[in-house]
């Protein structure tokens, strides 16, 4: 009996590939043969276009690279040109610069539980995660004038000094409640646990060469966050969340202990800023700033893997070549590996559960 | 159905017009009531399911068109029926064009077998169990055809899967079924209803010898509809729309029709097998007229059958999909198995006299 192979082409334009990711397939009835990931329909050229403008100019731009989380992208830019210039940052623009990230984390982190649900076909979780989502989004509102692109961060120090810090504590007394309200309806479900343990292992050798990193690695067995060496991170008391299921059910549940560790971060952070006075700060002067002949890299801990920036400056007021280093470019790579002989449906859930989106693959 | 054939010849042989006349028409005239209700019916249950999904996720639902949104569903339904009909390019014309026509006749007939009152009943043959069995597994051959025709591979996927999963959630219906029709004694539904009467209402309901059967119907009837967590062969973030991906206006609209109107139809079986029918769970009507006892006892169906439904909506609010090969698994291996320890339970009950 010859096998017949069907070609389907999942993507570009598709309910579940999160934004514009073409999988090429090859089913066999809907067992996977091979799949290969096509990506670039979403390049803006980010990397190029660093290369005419001003280090100013293009700090608006970054939050574009992770619309889910552009704190982190921003504050990678800040972090090169601070380096450069070894420029110390004061306490408190540390503090808000961590509590706005771990917002922002859980920002990211509750939308992909509601569209990872979406991805296994239960459509209410989507509902309940975007409000408290909301939550988050209207205190940056309140605090930056934007929802997603929040440009916050300046070279030396913050925008604005922190207000609203209550819209903070609500959320964060809120939050706990909600995620155990989550973990009601989705953790134990029996259904959601068929589709999901024992599904799309990653194990750690594999994970290591395919140079995943965050929660996917985490949920792996690899002990490694980089909050852990992060300079802005020191002092804070928290723990790094690894599990040893390496299943998707892991992914999932590392991502809600995630968000819970956040909330012990932002109200750690919290208790600091509600008793140190109004903030002063000394910022780069943006005009005209030139960073000495060298390269300089940056990483951060991002909620889809680690995050770096690296640029390598000619002494001119603009990079000659910047280059950014993103998580969820490599967990596209690796669906390459694990979606080759699951069923259809099974595939759709665990590209899900890599949490990729694709706007951070193309740039 | 004598009774409102002799009221129509009355009405008919009053005005002077030959009984022949009325005997070719009486016929057209269930047909025209079924449209327009089942259009009516389809409606308000989209409606309600809208409101409802959108009242379990914290929304409002549809709340712009008319008062509380309540004529959301007819804007959409004339928006489809303005749309283009478009055939993709490589289809095949006519089967694409029969399929959802071919789901529509067994849909119609469905509602014409159900006993809505005690003298409203459009065609009451002697064994229209059997007549309900196989028309409910009917629209599946429209989803085939319309998965073939269509010439794209998602279609073809979500055909797949719909027939691998009517074909194993046929047969404990089957057993379910059996194991009512040997309480009752009756192969008729009119007479599966009358057998659950009993004088302290409720208590006469097969739904209480037979809670097991109750269940496993329920399931295997949220597969045959394709609705979650078994709604595999039009799942959105798999399969697109499945084997309805390549509609459009107004023969989307007759998919879209069909599926909600099995819904119904399915939902008032259930409540014929389990629920009474349309006895009263008091056991007395609470009217005296005997006119206005046939509303009261369709009131009690609707009821029935709303209540179904809303457990439905529930289930889709809640439960993620299942997947393909869970599916298939579950049905032979735990479904089937106890549909027929249902159907022992009920030889058992029946002769030992208890029921």
């Amino acid at each position: 009996m010859t096998i017949t192979k069907l070609k389907l082409n999942l993507g570009p334009q598709h309910p579940s590939t999160h934004g514009v990711l073409r999988l090429i397939l090859e089913l066999d009835g809907e067992k996977i043969l091979s799949c290969e990931p096509d990506v670039g329909y979403l390049h803006r050229g980010m990397e190029k276009m660093a290369e005419q403008m001003t280090y100013i100019q293009y700090l608006p731009t970054v939050d574009r690279i992770d619309y889910l989380a552009g704190c982190f992208y921003s504050e990678l830019l800040c972090r090169i040109v601070e380096q450069a210039l070894e420029v110390e940052l004061s306490d408190k623009v540390r503090v808000i610069r961590v509590m706005l990230l771990e917002l922002n984390r859980i920002a990211s982190h509750l939308l992909w539980t509601g569209s990872f649900l979406m991805d296994l076909g239960a459509t209410s979780p989507f509902f309940y995660t975007f409000r408290e989502r909301e939550m988050i989004l209207r205190y940056f509102e309140k605090l930056t004038g934007q929802r997603m692109m929040y440009n916050y961060f300046v070279f030396g120090g913050v925008r604005k000094d922190i207000d609203c810090l209550d819209d903070v504590q609500e959320i964060i007394d809120i939050l706990p409640e909600k995620i155990d309200d989550y973990e009601k309806i989705i953790t134990d479900n029996p259904i959601f646990l068929k589709r999901t343990e024992g599904k799309g292992i990653l194990d750690k050798e594999t994970a290591l060469n395919y140079a995943i990193t965050g929660v996917n690695l985490r949920a792996s067995g690899v002990d490694l966050d980089f909050r852990n060496i992060d300079y802005l991170y020191k002092g804070f008391d928290f723990r790094t969340i690894v599990l040893e299921e390496k299943d998707s059910w892991a992914r999932y549940k590392a991502r809600i202990m995630e968000m819970r560790e956040s909330c012990n971060i932002i109200h750690q952070a919290l208790e600091y800023l509600k008793m140190t006075p109004a903030l002063e700060q000394r910022l780069i002067n943006p005009l005209n700033l030139k960073l000495p002949a060298g390269d300089y890299f940056a990483q951060i801990e991002a909620p889809r893997g680690l995050a770096g920036c690296f640029v390598c400056s000619d002494g001119s007021d603009k990079p000659y070549r910047l280059k950014w280093r993103t998580g969820s470019y490599y967990s596209v790579n690796l669906l390459r590996k694990l979606l080759v002989g699951e069923y259809l449906n099974d595939a759709i859930a665990i590209a899900g559960s890599l949490d990729f989106i694709l706007p951070e693959v193309d740039k | 159905m004598n009774y409102l054939y002799f009221l129509y010849i009355e009405f008919l042989t009053k005005h002077h017009i030959p009984k022949l006349f009325g005997d070719i028409t009486f016929y057209f005239i269930p047909f025209c009531i079924i449209a327009a209700a089942l259009i009516i019916a389809v409606l308000v249950l989209v409606l309600a399911e809208r409101k409802l999904l959108g009242f379990f996720t914290q929304r409002k639902g549809p709340n712009r068109v008319g008062v509380w949104g309540v004529l959301q569903t007819v804007a959409d339904a004339f928006k489809l029926l303005c749309k283009e009909n478009i055939t993709p390019t490589h289809a095949d014309r006519f089967l694409f064009n029969l399929a959802p026509i071919i789901l529509f006749i067994p849909v119609m007939t469905v509602l014409g077998i159900i006993p809505y009152s005690s003298e409203f009943t459009f065609v009451n043959t002697s064994t229209n169990v059997i007549l309900y069995l196989i028309l409910a597994a009917f629209p599946v051959l429209s989803i085939f055809l319309a998965g073939w025709a269509s010439n794209n591979k998602y279609s073809l996927l979500g055909a797949m899967r719909s027939i691998s999963q009517v074909l194993s959630y046929e047969l404990p219906i089957a057993f379910v079924i059996l194991s009512v029709a040997v309480l009752s004694s009756s192969l008729n539904l009119t007479g599966i209803t009358l057998a659950q009467f009993s004088k302290w209402g409720l208590a006469g309901w097969f739904i209480f010898p037979c809670i097991l059967g109750f269940i496993i119907m329920f399931i295997c009837i949220l597969a045959e509809l394709n609705r979650c967590p078994f709604d595999l062969p039009e799942a959105e973030s798999e399969l697109i729309c499945g084997y309805n991906t390549e509609y459009s206006g107004m023969r989307f609209a007759l998919f879209y029709l069909g599926e909600y109107a099995m819904m119904f139809a399915n939902s008032m079986f259930m409540a014929i097998l389990f629920l009474g029918g349309y006895l009263s769970p008091f056991g007395k009507y609470l009217f005296n007229s005997s006119f206005l006892i046939y509303f009261e006892q369709a009131f009690w169906l609707f009821l029935k059958a709303g209540f179904i439904i809303f457990i439905m909506i529930w289930i889709r609010a809640t439960l993620p999909r299942l997947a393909a090969f869970d599916l298939l698994k579950f049905s032979w291996s735990v479904l089937l198995p106890l549909s027929i320890v249902n159907l022992f339970v009920a030889v058992i009950l029946k002769m030992g006299g208890i029921v």
